[in-house]
């Protein structure tokens, strides 16, 4: 069973249709990037895999399971746009009050794990309006990664990452492949995702332009996809 | 309980995030004792017309004030799109609603409980006696505010105009449950019982309260996920 499995979804905004019969599948372990230019689709496709926001036509499935389900939400960890975490709480609460929300056995304790996992431990009760802004992302990601999530759905994860916060998102994003997780991962910078990525999607105006396992050419030329599959290729 | 506890977290979330800011609260309590503040330079309270109106007027102050809070409901989610770590996390969307329902319904009695002895003290009405039917009829009117406004504040939470089409889209709906409440609060607030002749608008509103709640819960999921 696929760990992630879009199955010809269509979505549409108004009458322009962002994607168009996406069919793609993610294995158990298995590192997907997605790419595409501006406006392709991307993190549409990555929402509505979250279960964000519903498909118009075909079905997404986590484990077998839809989107939001309870059971398939519990598997998924999400990083996007935003950091995702609440300004007027501490860095404590805020971890505590979603270990809570995804049922955690000791919220407080896994909450205080993830603090120092992501070099927090110090600033753990001052509020989160007061961080810097590489200290507010390693705090998304400890959000993200806080109930062990077996699915992680990231959004431009390096994106205005300071080189702490990318450190420390790469080390739990291979940590997280070495211990079989999944990864989805829509992403402009090529260089990182394809080091990590085990296979490649591209969508070119919400239409998946090309979609198999990374090469090492992908590696040595990141633009290599664009220039092979890409528009006008 | 797993479901209480979930709706209880949402809530706690709420009030606590609100009593750091004070945002909403300060500007539905000013809001509210300016308003009762104005009215009481406008009208006679030792007239007779005043105890026919007083209801009304306290309930208009208070469906006004609540609005203030309520456009924060779901808007307070949006900075850091931290709505979508509530949407992605295993909760039905209905112990979300009902959490951040609490919340609001906490925040609005409030203010209201801040604002009935100034009302009593400048408009020279007695409304301890009846306090505690009162106090009952707050409980039912602030719930079908804050069901009413709360669904549409997660209905307009990505528009940009939310803070005038929240009070747009509340008070037409609520203009039953308002009418009740005015109804049942002008006996009250001037020190006499519920009248038997107006037991019907407090059914009218204990069956608001019950219709609104069920219809939410059973549209929420589809307005936050679409």
């Amino acid at each position: 069973m696929s760990a992630v499995a879009v199955e010809g979804v269509w979505k549409y905004y108004g009458d322009y249709p962002a994607l168009r019969d996406i069919q793609l599948e993610a294995a158990e372990g298995a590192c997907l990037a997605l790419i595409g230019r501006n406006g392709a689709g991307k993190t549409t496709l990555l929402r509505t895999i979250a279960g964000f926001s519903s498909a118009q036509r075909g079905k997404i499935k986590i484990f077998g399971r839809e989107p939001r389900e309870a059971e398939a939400r519990r598997r998924m960890g999400f990083i996007g746009h935003g950091i995702s975490v609440y300004d007027e709480l501490s860095a404590l609460e805020n971890l505590t009050l979603f270990g809570k929300l995804y049922g955690l056995p000791d919220p407080k304790k896994s909450a205080n794990e993830w603090l120092e996992r992501t070099g927090l431990e110090r600033v753990r009760n001052g509020l989160v309006r007061e961080f810097s802004r590489g200290m507010r992302q390693r705090l998304a990601v400890a959000r993200a990664f806080l109930h062990e999530p077996t699915v992680l759905l990231l959004d431009e994860p390096f994106t205005a990452l300071d080189d702490r916060a990318i450190a420390v998102l790469q080390r739990l994003l291979r940590e997280g492949l070495a211990a079989r997780k999944t990864i989805v991962m829509s992403t402009h910078q090529l260089r990182e995702a394809l080091e990590l990525a085990t296979h490649v999607a591209l969508l070119n105006r919400g239409q998946l332009a090309f979609h198999g396992a990374r090469t090492q050419e992908m590696v040595d030329d990141p633009g290599y996809v664009y220039a092979r599959y890409g528009e006008g290729a | 309980m797993k479901y209480f506890r979930q709706i209880a977290t949402v809530a706690v979330k709420d009030v606590r995030a609100e009593l750091r800011t004070k945002e909403a609260i300060n500007a539905s309590l000013a809001f509210a004792l300016m308003i009762l503040l104005l009215f009481s330079y406008t009208f006679d309270p030792e007239q007779e017309m005043m105890r026919q109106v007083s209801g009304g007027l306290l309930w208009i102050v208070f469906a006004f004030a609540g609005t203030l809070t309520l456009n924060r409901s779901f808007a307070r989610e949006l900075p850091n799109d931290c709505l979508d770590a509530l949407i992605a996390a295993p909760i039905p969307g209905s112990a979300l609603f009902l959490g951040k329902c609490f919340a609001s319904f906490v925040l609005v009695l409030a203010v209201e409980l801040v604002s009935l002895p100034v009302f009593g003290i400048f408009y020279r009405v007695h409304w301890t006696p009846q306090f505690p039917a009162l106090f009952g009829v707050l409980l039912l009117g602030t719930w079908a505010l804050t069901i009413i406004g709360t669904i549409f504040s997660a209905l307009t939470v990505n528009i940009k105009l939310r803070e005038v089409m929240l009070p747009m889209l509340t008070y037409p709906i609520l203009m039953p449950a308002l009418m009740s409440a005015m109804r049942l609060t002008t006996s009250l607030v001037n020190g006499q019982p519920i009248p038997e002749d107006d037991f019907a608008w407090l059914k009218m509103l204990i069956g608001f309260d019950l219709v609104f709640t069920a219809v939410s819960l059973a549209l929420v999921e589809t307005v936050l996920v679409g």
